[in-house]
């Protein structure tokens, strides 16, 4: 595939991400941070993230596998995860923990493991999603292409 | 904006460039993007991920930074208890952040003494805003004595009132003694500070006064002597009889002595003490090198103390700042205040919001009119959470108003939407909106070209382009992309799709947009995040 095919794959792609909700005006944000300085910006904040948010979801499970669910710390977690997601700007993870804390506050215990199963999975989509985005990206560069969105500084 | 035409410092080169700022931040990965911001900002940055090694660091140097970003929820320590530690201790400005912006915690914010409280996720320019609140605080102190002429003594009154028979106790003194000292050495190098920055009279020459335990316990017995209900820098002064001591000295010592008792008061109200005389380990390790003999001291004045403001009132004191400072920044903080009173953000409502938007563009869309995006600096943050229609606040309506200019269209819809603004959720709005009216209303303005968004009238004229500060020019974040009107009606949430390949830059479109957008209308329609406008 030549470049000029590649990069309107990604163009499209990220358009999709961002009209089926997955990410935000956040990434872009990431987006426009990233410089000669730190060329890998991007990819080093969502692994940060992705690193976070594996054990925080563990810590989650663990916490609602308990005999007598300790509410206000589950609500921690979570509270937790919603200020990591929105740092990447993965908005619909975000949205999945705010839905998850009203059922904290009701102590609603069948309610949050339903929550925990879709946070997992909203994690888990935008996760490959953005690595599909990245080997993208990669390959443009490979063939010697650069990336659009950076060029028309977004 | 790196130099606001300040002379260069020998501190640093070219105000703000230089700033040095500690962030705390549990979260590994807002941490790494904070520092990058703040760096692309050209400010020093220094992270920590605890809040404990963050007070090791500020207390090791204590001039070792300007402004401290921290965020509220950490394992360790509650943001809020930094807060006033570092309000304390070093008597820095400190910029609380949160994903949570729920009104209750903002005014917690507020009233523990932060500067401003920003909602995740954090836009640049929020950022580069932040050395405003250095300014400010070093402004401030250089006037203190100024000020202290109009004293607020009903404040004084209603605050001794409101119980404080356990706020003497050995600690509170001591860390008392060490807030003094501190806002002094503080207010000894802003002074140079000062002068060298900014060359004119913001920089008075003050009295250096040492406020040793002597002088403190002379003041402290001073104070029980006349009475709270009855104290006066005056008396006070006549009492301790120490006369080298200016009204202004005491004027000064007891508005620091109150703000601590309050914010004690606060505490313990909230502890529930039942005697006095209690320790506070937090308080404690704070200066172990002198701590055994000032806790000795203060034993002493504990007891004078206890008996003397022994109150029957054990209510619960709401300090706010504007009871004592100046009174510039009385309206500052009472704006704030105001603001975030008014402000409830209900995550649940962005998606009743995002319908209406859809709505509300449709039959623009119809009329084939393009919208204007500028997706650079995207205002998430700023939407997301809907702040409810209630504000009544006129004075700050208005002073924001003002900062609208230009064309008559937006004009027109600016001042008729006076009496119905609602402020965005964003508490810097009011931070940076003040600055920025008491500074360069003409560079706050923001051009609002009417043709571009016809149905203004179904906006009910409320729209309201909110300045930032004036670090950025008009021209700076001028990327504009015309949408497709398409996009609309399967937009989903967040932002509105848009055609990569083929965005141009009109420039007859639309000069400058802002960040915050503030409107009002019937419907209640609520710009959220997917509109950005920066």
């Amino acid at each position: 595939m030549e470049v000029g095919q590649m990069q309107r794959q990604w163009i499209d792609y990220t358009r999709s991400l961002f009209i089926e909700g997955f990410l935000d005006a956040q990434f872009l944000q990431l987006e426009q941070l990233q410089d000669d300085n730190n060329p890998d910006f991007v990819v080093e904040v969502v692994s940060l993230f992705f690193q976070d948010s594996h054990k925080l979801l563990n810590d989650l499970t663990v916490a609602l596998d308990q005999k007598s669910v300790d509410f206000k710390m589950v609500d921690a977690h979570v509270h937790q995860l919603k200020g990591s997601s929105s740092s990447i700007g993965a908005q619909r993870v975000k949205n999945c923990c705010i839905a998850f804390r009203n059922l904290c506050e009701e102590q609603n215990i069948d309610g949050c493991l339903k929550c925990l199963h879709q946070v997992k999975q909203e994690c888990c989509l935008v996760k490959n999603k953005l690595e599909t985005l990245f080997r993208l990206e990669q390959q443009i560069m490979a063939a010697g292409g650069s990336i659009p969105l950076m060029e028309l500084s977004f | 904006m790196d130099n606001n035409g300040c002379l260069p410092c020998t501190r640093r080169e070219g105000f703000p460039a230089g700033l040095r700022v500690l962030v705390v931040d549990d979260d590994p990965t807002w941490l790494k993007i904070l520092e990058k911001m703040l760096k692309k900002c050209s400010y020093q940055v220094t992270t920590c991920c605890l809040a404990t090694e963050a007070l090791k660091k500020l207390r090791e140097r204590k001039d070792a930074f300007d402004i401290v970003i921290s965020d509220v929820n950490m394992p360790d320590m509650n943001g809020f208890k930094l807060l006033e530690h570092v309000g304390l201790e070093m008597d820095l400005p400190v910029i609380m952040m949160s994903v949570d912006g729920e009104t209750s915690r903002v005014m917690k914010g507020v009233q523990h003494g932060a500067c401003d409280y920003l909602l995740k996720p954090i836009r640049m320019k929020e950022l580069r805003n932040i050395w405003q609140h250095v300014l400010r605080k070093r402004i401030h102190e250089g006037r203190e004595f100024e000020s202290l002429e109009g004293f607020d003594f009903e404040g004084i009154h209603h605050l001794m009132r409101n119980g404080q028979d356990q706020c003497c106790d050995d600690v509170s003194l001591f860390a008392l003694e060490d807030c003094i000292s501190s806002t002094r050495k503080r207010k000894d190098t802003d002074n140079k500070h000062d002068e060298r920055e900014f060359g004119d009279s913001s920089s008075t020459k003050k009295a250096r006064v040492v406020w040793s335990v002597d002088l403190h316990q002379k003041f402290v017995q001073a104070v029980n002597q006349i009475g709270f209900d009855k104290v006066g820098p005056k008396k006070i002064l006549d009492l301790m009889n120490v006369p080298w001591l200016t009204r202004e000295n005491v004027a000064s010592h007891l508005q620091k002595y109150r703000l601590y008792l309050s914010r004690l008061q606060k505490q313990r109200d909230q502890k529930k003490c039942s005697s006095s005389g209690i320790k506070n380990p937090d308080l404690n390790p704070k200066d172990p090198g002198s701590s055994s003999i000032k806790n000795s001291m203060n034993k002493q004045q504990n007891v004078v103390s206890i008996d003397g403001f022994r109150c029957p009132n054990n209510g619960l004191v709401q300090l706010h700042e504007s009871d004592f400072t100046v009174s510039e920044l009385n309206k500052t903080e009472q704006r704030r205040a105001l603001a975030t009173n008014n402000i409830i953000p209900d995550p649940n409502m962005t998606k009743v919001s995002q319908i209406v938007l859809n709505q509300t563009f449709s039959p623009l869309n119809s009329e084939g009119n393009i919208e204007v995006f500028d997706c650079t600096i995207p205002t998430q943050y700023t939407w997301n959470q809907v702040p409810k229609r209630k504000l009544q606040d006129d004075p700050k309506s208005q002073s924001i108003a003002s900062m609208v200019s230009s064309p008559s269209a937006a004009s027109s819809i600016a001042s008729s939407a006076v009496d119905n603004i609602i402020p965005v959720q964003s508490k810097s709005l009011m931070v940076n909106d003040q600055s920025s009216v008491t500074s360069n209303p003409g560079l706050k303005t923001q051009e609002f070209d009417a043709s571009l968004i016809p149905d203004l009238e179904f906006y009910q004229q409320n729209l309201l382009w909110g300045g930032e500060a004036a670090f950025s020019p008009l021209e700076e974040d001028l990327n504009f992309f015309l949408l497709q009107s398409e996009c609309y009606n399967d937009m989903n949430f967040g932002m509105h799709s848009i055609d990569m390949s083929d965005y141009y830059y009109d420039p007859g479109l639309i000069a400058d947009v802002p960040n915050h957008l503030l409107y009002d209308s019937a419907d209640y329609s609520v710009v959220d995040q997917s509109l950005f406008i920066a």
